[in-house]
């Protein structure tokens, strides 16, 4: 009898392919997130979870799941939607996709920094609601990478990727916050700094690194005062690695100069929230690896990996 | 010599000097007041007025919109220099308006399709314009334009804002991205070999461009020059990086959209008119090419109601690629620098060549 694996949502169908034939697959046949009670029915005896960053993997699901669950894959880097220390009780694996998805999230990190520093949504409106006038020298400036300080919090591999692709923009100086020093650092004259110093120093500010309990909120009022009035801050990994409100607060005051963000509190973000209002603040909806190749990638990762923890089984 | 006689030489004499004093201090009095005149189309960053008040007088329309053609007319009467924006259009008419002593026209951009190089050349007036100064600027905001362009953020913000956005979803909003892709510059010039050095460490697989000339930076990014035929049949992502002139207009043509791949997607920062727009609004609504991104339209600006404003898969920025503090500076001070050294009869720091 085939092993039966889960998959919580329509994924691209390259994954799908992979496993499919040797295994008896179920899908969530919506593009839909699946409501949790639902999930906690189709579990039942399956070894292996196909899921994604919208699905609340806790006790009760592994609980539905029951002894034969070996596995639980997400097609994500983040692992923040999953009971971590529930699962290595059970003795399940769980399995993400760093690699194949950096090259995109880095470049997305890069495409939102420089929507906000060059001020294209502004410019967007003014074709739209007929603001555009004969070109003027003075309108609508924005400010160059040129000569600046970038800095990373978070030297991974998307943090990494996002100091190449800057560089030949002519940032001046590379400088990293992250708990040890990375080596390939020096392979973009990257400099570890401290937190207080990354703050202080960067007129660029990426956020690149996990959501973890050291980093939750890390962003928070002390933080901004701490930066340059000219700065912008631009984070595509979490949205509790700011403190939103104190976010609020500092790009209405000036504290910084403008803020991008792909990940917000909550998802999607309520269209009348305050955030919204602020003409210095770029939001973007979760796109991250927004690529049909990175999400095949993806998909075809997870499946790999769910079949890398059943083959040796049989 | 009777005393009649001395008294009629002394007064010659006097005469004489006088009139030579009157005339040497009539010549004094013209050199100090010969300080020449330029004329300031518009508001521009101060460097550049200030440069140029230094030695000369400076009129200016100091105004944020453009200076009414009939008054640039009536204000350029009598300029030994002319300052001007790409939106004044440096003509036979506004020659014969300024003056036979009109020596130089500085304008405060890198194009120059606004400007008659061959009346100017006719009339033995130079032009000035502004390389160098703003290429950084362009080619950052040039990848900027790509990459909202391929990763569809213009969409993307739009539904932030009118409630599409919903839980995360695999296959949502998916564009295409850079790493693996060919890219194809037409035009490897300052800005688009800069542009190239700026997309490298994006995981591009292979650069390719098509210019008149070879051009030897092109091996820093490993660019391989192409006939323009194959640069469309094989690249990701279409450049437009190249001069508007005669040969260059309306390049962009419904052929040329067809040679392109079906997924292409075609970045202009050039000048509106590389472009025949109805051309690509049909080949952008029947699927002929993926998606554009543009700086730079026909006309500037363009009207709310053009149809290339309904499309998902066209993004229109409002010609701000050099628009930045720095940029902007240094053009404005490059310009009123290009403008005093034809007045002084020195080497102008950045020449059109005139053929």
């Amino acid at each position: 009898m085939k092993l039966k694996i889960y998959v919580t949502r329509i994924v691209p169908q390259e994954g799908i392919d992979i496993i499919k034939d040797k295994y008896d697959v179920d899908v969530w046949d919506s593009e839909d997130v699946i409501p949790y009670e639902a999930l906690r029915e189709k579990v039942v005896g399956i070894t292996a979870l196909f899921c994604t960053i919208s699905d609340n993997i806790d006790a009760g699901i592994l609980d539905a799941a029951g002894p034969s669950l070996k596995v639980v894959a997400t097609m994500s880097v983040g692992q923040h939607h999953i009971d971590l220390e529930e699962c290595k009780r059970r003795g399940i694996q769980v399995t993400n996709t760093p690699d194949v998805a950096s090259d995109s999230a880095a470049e997305l990190t890069v495409a939102l920094l420089l929507l906000t520093t060059r001020r294209l949504l502004e410019g967007f409106e003014a074709v739209k609601n007929g603001e555009w006038g004969k070109w003027k020298p003075m309108w609508i400036l924005g400010t160059e990478s040129l000569n600046r300080t970038l800095g990373i919090m978070g030297m991974g591999r998307v943090g990494f990727g996002v100091a190449r692709r800057l560089k030949p923009f002519g940032v001046s100086r590379i400088i990293y916050y992250d708990v040890t020093q990375a080596a390939f650092a020096d392979d973009v004259g990257a400099e570890l700094v401290s937190f207080e110093e990354l703050l202080k120093e960067s007129d660029l500010l990426c956020v690149c690194c996990a959501l973890t309990p050291q980093t939750r909120h890390i962003f928070d009022k002390s933080a901004f005062s701490k930066m340059k009035s000219s700065a912008v801050l631009i984070n595509t990994s979490r949205a509790a690695l700011l403190q939103q409100s104190d976010l609020y607060d500092a790009l209405k005051e000036g504290q910084i100069s403008a803020a991008g963000l792909d990940v917000t509190d909550p998802e999607p973000l309520p269209i009348n929230h305050p955030l919204l209002s602020l003409p210095n603040c770029v939001i973007l909806p979760h796109l991250g690896t927004n690529t049909t190749d990175a999400r095949s990638n993806m998909s075809i990762n997870t499946a790999m990996n769910i079949r890398a923890v059943l083959e040796p089984l049989e | 010599m009777t005393s009649p006689s001395l008294c009629r030489l002394r007064n010659f004499l006097i005469r004489v000097n006088t009139s030579i004093s009157s005339s040497c201090h009539q010549n004094t009095r013209k050199m100090s007041s010969v300080k020449p005149s330029v004329y300031v189309t518009r508001r521009v960053p101060l460097p550049g007025k200030e440069i140029l008040a230094s030695e000369c007088n400076v009129t200016q329309w100091d105004q944020d919109d453009p200076v009414p053609r009939d008054e640039l007319l009536r204000q350029v009467k009598g300029k030994d220099g002319i300052f001007c924006l790409l939106t004044e259009k440096i003509d036979e008419e506004l020659i014969l308006a300024a003056g036979p002593q009109l020596k130089v026209v500085g304008t405060m951009s890198v194009g120059y399709d606004h400007v008659d190089l061959a009346a100017c050349k006719k009339h033995n007036i130079k032009v000035g314009f502004t390389p160098g100064v703003l290429t950084n600027a362009v080619a950052e905001l040039t990848v900027a334009l790509l990459l909202t362009t391929s990763r569809r953020l213009k969409e993307a913000m739009a539904e932030v804002v009118n409630g599409g956005w919903g839980t995360w979803k695999p296959l949502w909003l998916c564009g295409q991205g850079l790493d693996g892709a060919t890219v194809g510059i037409v035009g490897l010039g300052r800005i688009g070999l800069t542009v190239g050095k700026c997309l490298k460490p994006f995981a591009v697989q292979k650069f390719l461009y098509s210019d008149a000339f070879e051009n030897p930076g092109a091996a820093e990014i490993g660019a391989q020059r192409v006939p323009l035929d194959e640069l469309l049949a094989n690249s990701d992502f279409v450049l437009a990086c190249c001069a508007l002139t005669p040969e260059t207009k309306e390049m962009f043509n419904k052929d040329v959209f067809k040679k392109m791949k079906k997924n292409a997607i075609f970045i202009n920062t050039s000048r509106g008119g590389v472009v025949q727009q109805d051309d690509l609004y049909d080949a952008l609504k029947s699927g002929e090419i993926g998606a554009a991104g543009l700086d730079v339209t026909v006309p500037e600006p363009l009207p709310t109601n053009s149809p290339l404003l309904t499309l998902n898969n066209c993004v229109i920025l409002p010609h701000i690629a050099s628009a930045t503090d720095k940029s902007r500076s240094s053009m404005s001070e490059l310009t009123a620098k290009n403008i005093l050294a034809a007045l002084n009869g020195e080497k102008m720091p950045t020449e059109v060549q005139i053929n």
